[in-house]
């Protein structure tokens, strides 16, 4: 952007803000800023990621600007689902969105993304739109999924979804890891669970497959503190989830922090093509209950939750970083806001209004490529139904 | 040619014809297959195809839809049906639904195969037919071969299909020789996934089954030829879809109907071609009641003796076409 006139680093020393800045211009904004991360720690590796990271004010402006979309989108789908218009399941990112911003910052888009039922920020992190997501948990046409899905049920090239059973998309990410070594392509998969799902037999299996074949799968536990209503100290007889693939090295970062995630993935990602598996950590946070019926306050306290909103929110620090290190001005940054509430507000409005498939709809897309002939039977014997 | 031979064939084809097929599961390489099936192929494709799984059904099964999600073309043996248990989950919920929730976006070529069905001594938790617990879930396609020509045409179809297929074959018959045509020994030879296969053409009664149990029809068939009474035998091959032109013309032309299958009978695949027969055109051809052979109501005993009572035979077979005939 503009030629380097002045260049000083100042650390800053806050408590919970732990980064010095490099202003690239004394007086208008940087091109780009280091700052220091929260150490990782480490499972069965003698060095992990940098924890001096560098942003561009591009970026950082792309980062914040994601993460400010997500939490948008979750604020209007928990508001759709309050209002009736969002049926089911319906379980929020806010909260988690340094996870999937850094993650997505640091790989290519050839590489395959899997997560759980959490996917409403991963879809749109992987190219589905607001009103792609939005509109696919109204039911409505415009879905990703046509409205066939639903909350869990989110496809885009290279991303897999969204899965309903807890713990099931965790072989399935080490089986397109599999395919991507298969075609010696040099692509990894990043294969995503939750704290809750980390006590399934089937991960150790996948972990077992992964290492034994030295497959490119990065493994995420998403650890955000709560297995549905059950602590992580009620679940779980190890805690330390970064540790838990045993013969995997692992790696434990601040998942509350976009560059600490971006950096520790890109880690991640050389390492898997060489070495085969690894397992990060991301320690965070979700605002929200479970799901949309759970308020969220049995289990833990309303302090609890303020707390981590006041000093942990991914979104607030990372503001603050970007000011403070003049990468945006507070100008810039409500434009930002005010954009995407406009943009999610408009998505919101067509996914309330836009149509439900045409009825025959039900009836496709059971087999692909279906002989001409397959007919299928509704709900009783007079309907046989065409397929397509 | 033994089916075992025929299924190898078809595994050995198929390999050779798409880099994208590869063969996962327990002992399917070094050891040649735990029943032999995939002999030869590891040294024949290297252990980049035929690949040794550790003993982690839902591990593989998972991680084999995955593969198949991302564009590969898997064939997953489990080394009997039974473990395939362990694995339903992705079966049902990655592979048979993920086309349909995806509305289209992610299909999933893969095949599971092996031997399914009761094979002899080996007591409850290995002698179980799961072609009802499959062929229930759309998404799947299930076929269930009973002759070598079936098992070759019947796999290579599966492999070919952009779908998940099942494919239940039966230990018993892995090493029944059957004579193959000149067609069916072709690289090209494939039977469509849907189309039942007329074993034996009769007037009196309808005989409808799959698997084993074709060969236990054919035998009832014969002894009751010599009596007067000619069976027509339908040999199901795919159990979904399930081919209904053939199962309604055969009904209407005999009007008698007797479901021959080695399940449990409640809910099972004679539960549904008779709830089938009775909802279409068919029923009205009916001259008796449609009478259902099945494996008994019982999980499966060691014994010699009482294993063979809970298994269909021909004289099981021969009663209920009996009773339908109204004849002694």
């Amino acid at each position: 952007m503009l030629s380097v006139c002045f260049k000083s680093i100042r650390p800053v020393n806050r408590s919970w803000l732990n980064f010095s800045y490099q202003l690239v211009n004394n007086y208008a904004t940087a091109s780009e800023a280091s700052f220091e991360t929260n150490p990782c720690k480490l499972h069965k590796l003698d060095q992990g990621p940098s924890t001096n990271v560098t942003v561009s004010r591009d970026d950082a402006l792309k980062y914040y600007r994601e993460m400010q979309m997500i939490r948008r989108m979750e604020t209007v789908a928990g508001n759709l689902y309050k209002s009736k218009i969002i049926r089911g399941f319906c379980h929020l990112y806010s909260g988690q969105e340094a996870i999937c911003v850094g993650m997505e910052a640091a790989i290519k888009k050839e590489d395959a993304v899997i997560t759980a039922y959490r996917a409403h920020g991963w879809s749109y992190i992987r190219g589905v739109s607001i009103l792609g997501v939005l509109a696919e948990l109204t039911g409505r046409v415009s879905g990703c999924a046509l409205g066939k899905g639903g909350s869990m049920h989110m496809y885009n090239d290279n991303f897999f979804g969204g899965n309903g059973i807890v713990g099931a998309q965790v072989p399935l990410g080490a089986g397109i890891a599999f395919a991507k070594k298969y075609t010696n392509a040099d692509e990894i998969c990043i294969t995503l669970y939750g704290d809750g799902a980390a006590n399934q037999g089937q991960l150790f299996e996948a972990y077992n497959m992964a290492k034994l074949w030295n497959l490119p799968c990065i493994f995420v536990c998403e650890n955000n503190g709560y297995a549905m209503g059950t602590s992580l100290d009620r679940s779980s007889a190890s805690t330390t989830y970064y540790t838990r693939g045993d013969y995997i090295p692992g790696v434990q970062v601040d998942g509350m922090d976009v560059l600490a995630v971006r950096e520790c993935t890109k880690f991640a990602r050389d390492f898997v093509l060489k070495n085969g598996p690894i397992l990060i950590e991301a320690s965070t946070y979700r605002y929200s209950g479970h799901s949309m019926s759970d308020p969220g306050t049995s289990y833990r306290t309303r302090e609890e939750v303020q707390e981590v909103r006041e000093r942990r929110d991914p979104i607030s620090k990372f503001k603050e970083r970007i000011q403070t290190s003049n990468l945006a001005t507070p100008e810039e940054i409500k434009k930002i806001d005010q954009e995407v509430r406009k943009l999610v507000d408009e998505a919101a409005e067509q996914a309330k209004t836009d149509p439900e498939l045409p009825l025959e709809e039900l009836y496709n897309k059971i087999y692909y490529q279906p002989p001409s002939n397959y007919k299928v039977r509704g709900c009783d014997p007079s309907i046989l139904a065409p397929s397509t | 040619m033994t089916v075992r031979d025929a299924l190898n064939s078809a595994l050995d084809e198929e390999l050779k014809r798409d880099e994208k097929v590869f063969l996962m599961g327990e002992e399917v390489a070094q050891y040649d297959g735990a029943y032999k099936v995939s002999k030869g192929l590891l040294n024949k494709y290297g252990d980049k195809r035929v690949i040794d799984t550790p003993i982690t059904e839902m591990g593989f099964a998972g991680l084999a839809v995955g593969a198949a999600m991302a564009g590969l073309k898997p064939i997953v043996e489990f080394m009997t049906f039974n473990f395939s248990m362990q694995a339903i989950d992705q079966v049902i919920n990655s592979a048979a639904k993920t086309y349909y929730m995806s509305a289209g976006k992610v299909p999933v070529n893969i095949v599971f195969r092996g031997p399914n069905g009761a094979a002899a001594g080996v007591a409850a938790q290995h002698s179980q037919c799961f072609g009802a617990w499959y062929a229930h879930c759309p998404g799947l396609k299930v076929v269930s071969p009973y002759s070598s020509e079936d098992a070759k045409g019947l796999l290579k179809a599966a492999i070919r299909d952009p779908n998940p297929v099942i494919c239940l074959e039966n230990e018993i018959l892995y090493g029944v020789p059957f004579e193959m045509s000149d067609e069916a020994l072709s690289d090209d030879f494939v039977l469509p996934i849907g189309k039942a296969k007329i074993e034996r053409e009769g007037d009196h009664i309808s005989l409808i089954t799959h698997s084993r149990y074709v060969g236990v029809c054919l035998d009832a068939a014969e002894e009751l030829a010599g009596k007067g009474i000619e069976c027509e035998v339908v040999n199901l091959r795919s159990l979904r879809p399930l081919d209904e032109e053939t199962i309604i013309k055969s009904v209407q032309k005999t009007g008698h109907v007797v479901t021959v299958d080695g399940g449990w009978p409640q809910y099972g695949v004679g539960a549904e071609i008779s709830a089938l027969v009775a909802e279409s055109s068919a029923f009205n051809y009916l001259d008796a009641p449609i009478l259902r052979v099945t494996g008994a109501d019982v999980p499966m005993p060691y014994a010699k003796s009482l294993e063979a009572l809970a298994l269909p035979q021909p004289f099981n077979v021969i009663k209920a076409v009996k009773r339908s005939l109204n004849v002694s």
